[in-house]
């Protein structure tokens, strides 16, 4: 067993594991942060992609431990207490989701994929983003709507703040 | 229509849990003192199992036991079932061999559970599987229908000799072979439906836990309906008696008929749970998944239309062998029988028909109801049937179609179903406007000089939802009835409870029906809860599958919701002395029409519970409970185009355009009913384009993976063009149809149609892969 600390949407947490245990597997099981979901086991899915060190990641790819002393954000802290970060709100704006399984990972894959590229985002560049992402409820349609619109969003909030 | 109520375009109230992330899954749900569970599943597709020694796991770290087939035959646990009874056209009932939750003599398939391995944690569970030593001694293997019907093919079951399960038959063959024998035209073609594996995204998955002192078994499940999963495992498989044992399906990401079954898992559980003195929890892994989740489709299907003179269809005649996998799952028997056949008649007036179905075992997966069920197979034969037609023929398709189009309802067809209302020619009209179908020799022109084949295809299709009523299908061979349940419950302070036996896997449940009962009372749709997934909560109910949840679940909560209202009336006009005639419900209020005399609803519902002053000889309270049992299928149908350019140097298809004109009667929510199209049309562009199951000749799985399964990405699909017609059911008091399966069942044909258009060659199968398209271009030329 091997003790893994981290900082998890904005809190010191730490747990310890078995040292082949998966970050997807320490999050849910060990941190009770259960929003991070298991849809595979090849890396295809990406219901549990979070955020590490402020890029999305896979968390079924890598080791809780070669996690260890990264910041990592999970859907649960993506915006406060009760509130919708602009994407989430967007999703549900325009019925982004359906399960809801695969949403979490669609969710802080789109955050990324705004702060890469956010305000010069084309319908064919947010497909090629979704490339690591399945859904099998909404036929992506409302998925690529919701990331269009909460990219438009973002950046006119950008350009009201400058 | 209020902003809350029928029509609005409500967004969902279930969404903000599932956005951060507080959504509760089986997965998600643990117990004090719970463990893990690993299945040992058969490596072989076919073998007989000689011994199973399990000591040595049994003392490794962590490991509580190693529970397998006899043990569990011991303990009286019974054989899986399918509930629905079909017989051959010789009389005799369906030939179901035995499907032990853990096989104790022979393994039928790769994948079949064999023992439960239940340990601290999942990697330790994995690692104790891995000294069980099971001694098998491997049998030969069959996968094709086809083969196993073979002379001299491997026998799967002693029961089913030869492998056939039942030799069914639908329509008056003697009139369909007449037709066929004085046609002008007969198109000949065989149809090939590719085998598909569901995947919803959550992994099926159950938690077991016996009660010792309470004698008491809870079950969380991965359910599309619990209530179904309670009354077979108490009254088939001896689990427990049903007020023993509570079954609780609590968010369920997806299910698209795979998680309508009972599987080996939950009867394993908690049966081990049982026996362990722990809580039992199992999570499918992907493969797992693949492994075991029923599986959808694979038909093949010989099928003759016959045409006179001027062109009208005077029969078809189809025999189809159908491939039900190793073990007869729950519905496997009526999804290409009743589910298929019946809708043999898709939108054309044919006066003829016959449909021979053979139904056979081999050594894969069960093959069960995936989104669709046997009216994505009639769909897809018809369609490709009518197409092929058209270009023997040398008539436009589109008119071929509209020439035989029924067009006075009801409409009995020669294959049962007895259609109640519809305009075929207003959705494919509407289609080939929205797609531009009078540009498009234009378009293709443009995409020749620039080296592309372009096509375009279509797709009219009919299905037949909320599958009702109970008589009928009782006669028909089904071992359960198909009404709804639903209870309104109005709290003391005007608050609502909704307690329905469908369940919401991600239809939006929670959105919809709350929209029905804010509509009708004009109440806040915040203060209306539904309620299901629970038979603790929920008395009976028959669950979420078939497009049924609107027709029948909806249908049910009128009925509640006029015995609920008609109760709130008598009580206003008690309280404001008039007469309850008078007294209409809206805004919130009790009103006296005609005058300014109102009271809000909280108020009444006070009243109910406060009972000072209620009209002499009512009881208190403001609680209704109905059962609703249909009187017929509703039959949504539309058309569908596609329009694909081909690149002939790979043979990739790029979808220019997808276009969706469908007719589900009455819309309650169309941001949620949009959604369902999408997601269907997804699911049927995926069948057309990029899924497959394969099993290598030994029987081996060889599309285990979302590496090896193609499942539909953002980047292959397009962005839908839909629109939706009306003529409202008359069969239930809302006037839906149903929409969930429709866009999975009309896009096959139409995508395979624009292909074959586009290439030049009809004789392409599912899944048009760049290869097999490049290959059937090649053979064109």
């Amino acid at each position: 067993m091997t003790k893994v600390t981290l900082t998890v949407n904005g809190r010191a947490m730490s747990g310890e594991c078995e040292d082949r245990t998966l970050l997807v597997h320490f999050i849910r099981e060990k941190l009770g942060l259960t929003g991070t979901h298991v849809g595979c086991d090849t890396t295809q899915c990406g219901a549990c992609v979070i955020h590490m060190d402020g890029h999305s990641v896979k968390s079924c790819s890598i080791l809780a431990v070669q996690a260890s002393g990264s910041t990592i954000t999970t859907i649960e802290g993506l915006a406060g207490q009760g509130e919708l970060h602009p994407v989430q709100a967007a999703f549900k704006e325009h019925h982004g989701l359906q399960c809801g399984f695969c949403t979490p990972g669609m969710v802080m894959t789109a955050v990324d994929m705004i702060n890469r590229e956010g305000g010069s985002l084309t319908e064919e560049k947010v497909r090629a983003g979704l490339e690591g992402n399945i859904c099998r409820c909404t036929g992506y349609h409302n998925i690529v709507k919701a990331i269009l619109a909460a990219d438009a969003e973002m950046a006119s909030g950008r350009q009201a703040a400058e | 229509m209020g902003v809350e109520g029928i029509g609005a375009r409500v967004t969902r109230k279930e969404d903000k849990r599932f956005l951060t992330g507080k959504g509760r899954y089986t997965d998600d749900m643990t117990v004090p003192g719970m463990k893990s569970a690993y299945f040992i599943r058969s490596p072989h597709a076919h073998a007989r199992i000689k011994s199973i020694d399990a000591s040595a796991a049994k003392s490794m770290p962590g490991v509580i036991d190693v529970l397998d087939g006899k043990q569990l035959q011991a303990d009286g646990i019974g054989n899986l079932i399918c509930g629905w009874m079909i017989h051959s056209k010789d009389g005799s009932p369906m030939k179901m061999g035995a499907w032990r939750p853990l096989a104790a003599e022979t393994v039928r398939y790769v994948g079949d559970a064999v023992a439960i391995v239940v340990a601290d944690s999942i990697g330790e569970a994995r690692d104790a599987a891995e000294a069980v030593i099971i001694d098998y001694e491997p049998l030969p293997a069959v996968t094709e229908a086809t083969a196993a019907l073979e002379a001299g093919a491997p026998q799967i079951h002693p029961e089913a000799s030869n492998n056939l399960i039942f030799d069914w038959q639908l329509g008056d063959p003697d009139a369909t072979d007449r037709a066929i024998a004085s046609a002008a035209h007969v198109t000949e073609i065989e149809i090939v439906n590719n085998r598909l594996s569901p995947n919803p995204m959550e992994p099926r998955a159950t938690l077991g836990i016996y009660d010792s002192a309470e004698d008491h078994y809870t079950c969380y499940t991965t359910s599309q309906n619990p209530h179904v999963a309670r009354l077979v495992m108490s009254a088939f498989y001896n689990v427990a008696p049903e007020n023993k044992l509570r079954v609780i399906a609590p968010d369920v990401g997806g299910g698209f008929g795979s998680k309508i079954y009972i599987y080996p898992e939950e009867i394993v559980c908690l049966w081990a749970s049982k026996k362990t003195g722990v809580p039992v929890k199992w999570t499918s892994d992907r493969t797992e998944a693949f492994l075991t989740d029923a599986h959808g489709r694979d038909h093949v299907s010989k099928v003759k239309m016959a045409f006179d003179a001027d062109n009208r269809i005077t029969a078809l005649k189809v025999d189809t062998i159908a491939n039900l996998g190793a073990y007869m799952s729950l519905f496997s028997s009526a999804v290409p029988t009743y589910l298929y056949a019946t809708l043999l008649s898709g939108q054309y007036a044919i006066p003829a028909i016959h449909a021979n179905v053979r139904t056979v075992y081999t050594n894969t997966v069960p093959v069960d109801a995936y989104r669709g069920a046997g009216r994505p197979e009639a769909t897809y034969l018809l369609e490709r049937t009518i197409e092929t037609a058209a270009r023997e023929l040398g008539v436009s398709p589109a008119e071929l179609r509209r020439k035989n189009f029924i067009r006075s309802f009801p409409y009995q067809t020669p294959v049962i179903m007895n259609y109640d209302t519809g305009d075929y020619e207003a959705s494919l009209d509407a289609a080939m406007q929205a797609a531009d179908w009078k540009g498009f020799a234009a378009r293709k022109a443009q995409s020749e000089a620039s080296g592309k084949k372009r096509g375009i295809g279509m797709s009219c299709y009919i299905e037949a939802c909320g599958i009702a009523p109970s008589q009928a299908v009782g006669s028909l061979g089904a071992g359960v009835g198909l009404w709804e349940s639903a209870e309104v419950r109005v709290n003391a302070v005007g608050t609502i409870e909704v307690l329905t036996g469908s369940h919401s896997h991600g239809q939006g449940h929670e959105t919809t029906f709350a929209q029905l009962v804010a509509g009708r009372l004009g109440v806040p749709i915040d203060s209306i809860n539904i309620v299901h997934g629970d038979t603790d909560k929920v008395q009976m109910g028959m669950g979420t599958y078939g497009s049924r949840s609107g027709a029948v679940g909806m249908s049910a909560i009128v009925k509640a919701l006029d015995k609920v209202e008609a109760k709130a009336k008598k009580i206003a006009a008690h309280l404001m002395e008039a007469d309850e005639q008078d007294v209409v419900i809206e805004n919130g209020e009790l009103k006296i029409a005609g005058t300014d005399k109102a009271l809000p609803w909280f108020q009444v519902a006070l009243a109910a519970y406060t009972a000072h002053n209620l009209p002499a000889g009512m009881e208190p309270g403001l609680k209704e409970t109905a059962f609703y049992d249909p009187a017929n299928f509703t039959f949504p149908a539309g058309c569908y185009i596609a329009e694909v350019e081909i690149d002939p140097e790979t043979g990739e298809t790029d979808i220019i355009q997808f276009v969706a004109a469908d007719d589900f009667g009455n819309i309650i929510n169309p941001l949620i009913v949009e959604g369902q199209v999408h997601g269907g049309l997804a699911q049927g562009i995926g069948q057309a384009l990029l899924e497959a199951v394969h099993y290598d000749s030994n029987g081996q799985l060889l599309t285990a993976s979302f590496m090896d399964y193609a499942m539909p990405r953002a980047d292959d699909l397009p962005s839908f063009k839909l629109s939706h017609q009306n003529t409202p059911c008359p069969n239930n008091p809302l006037g839906i149809k149903g929409c969930g399966e429709a866009g999975a069942i009309g896009s096959p044909p139409a995508l395979i149609n624009a292909i074959t258009d586009a290439i030049g060659n009809n004789g392409l199968t599912m899944p048009a892969t760049p290869m097999k398209v490049w290959q059937a271009m090649h053979a064109a030329h």
